[in-house]
């Protein structure tokens, strides 16, 4: 499973996100590869993932997909990560 | 995991800003000041955000303002600056903002272990409230550096 989390720079916010879903995953026994990506490289860096973490600033940007788009709010709560991943793979 | 260098002249509590960009200029001036960027760096950080909207607010009163590796940085460190009075950046869910972070990073890769080490920190739900009630830089370090511990 490919899972990409997208923010402006590509490095920071979206880092984080990396960050968490890792720990998320690993937590609910998940086995993925999370990539972090700028907005500008969404298309390519996405192409084949199953789902795309960002904010909601990006949804336009972000297109059309065949990924499940998830919105996170609060980047460090865990629990809302692992609320929304468990909903969309699940 | 080691956070990226936190200086104590990149700490600036009680900042009185009159708006988000002028919360991001303070930012960019603790950032100058601990010699990790150039004076042009918070002119970057606001057009990223005046690009691509308030999601560098990525949790309840916090925002983590950055801009792509380039010539205005010059190494690799964190600034921490708090509000006197909160401003709003316009994010639907998590203004107004208290805690403004700054970071500075020379290069895309091999960042990942540093932004780990942000995320240890605030993982824990209490960190925002502590380092916006914070009163002095040591007080600030002594709440960063649990990241060590995790």
């Amino acid at each position: 499973m490919k899972i990409v989390a997208i923010c402006g720079a590509g490095i920071g916010s979206s880092g984080i996100l990396k960050v968490n879903a890792e720990r998320v995953l690993k937590r609910l026994g998940i086995d993925a590869d999370v990539t972090a990506a700028d907005i500008g490289s969404v298309a390519a860096a996405a192409a084949d993932a199953q789902v795309i973490l960002t904010s909601s600033e990006f949804v336009d940007a972000i297109g059309q997909t065949y990924a499940d788009v998830i919105v996170v709010d609060n980047y460090f709560d865990t629990d809302e990560l692992s609320r929304k991943l468990k909903r969309a793979l699940g | 995991m080691p956070l990226p260098t936190l200086a104590e002249s990149a700490i600036i509590l009680g900042a009185e800003a009159e708006d988000w960009r002028a919360a991001v200029r303070i930012v960019g001036r603790a950032l100058v000041a601990s010699g990790v960027a150039k004076p042009g760096y918070a002119d970057e950080m606001i057009r990223m955000i005046e690009e691509h909207g308030p999601y560098v607010v990525i949790a309840p009163g916090l925002a983590l303002a950055h801009a792509r590796p380039g010539p205005e940085v010059i190494g690799d460190g964190l600034a921490v600056v708090t509000l006197a009075t909160p401003v709003a950046f316009g994010h639907p869910h998590n203004d107004p903002v208290t805690v403004v972070l700054g970071l500075a990073l020379t290069s895309v890769a091999g960042h990942l272990e540093s932004i780990a080490a942000i995320a240890n920190v605030f993982n824990d739900s209490n960190a925002i409230a502590e380092l916006a009630a914070a009163t002095s830089a040591e007080e600030v370090l002594r709440i960063m550096a649990s990241a060590e511990q995790s």
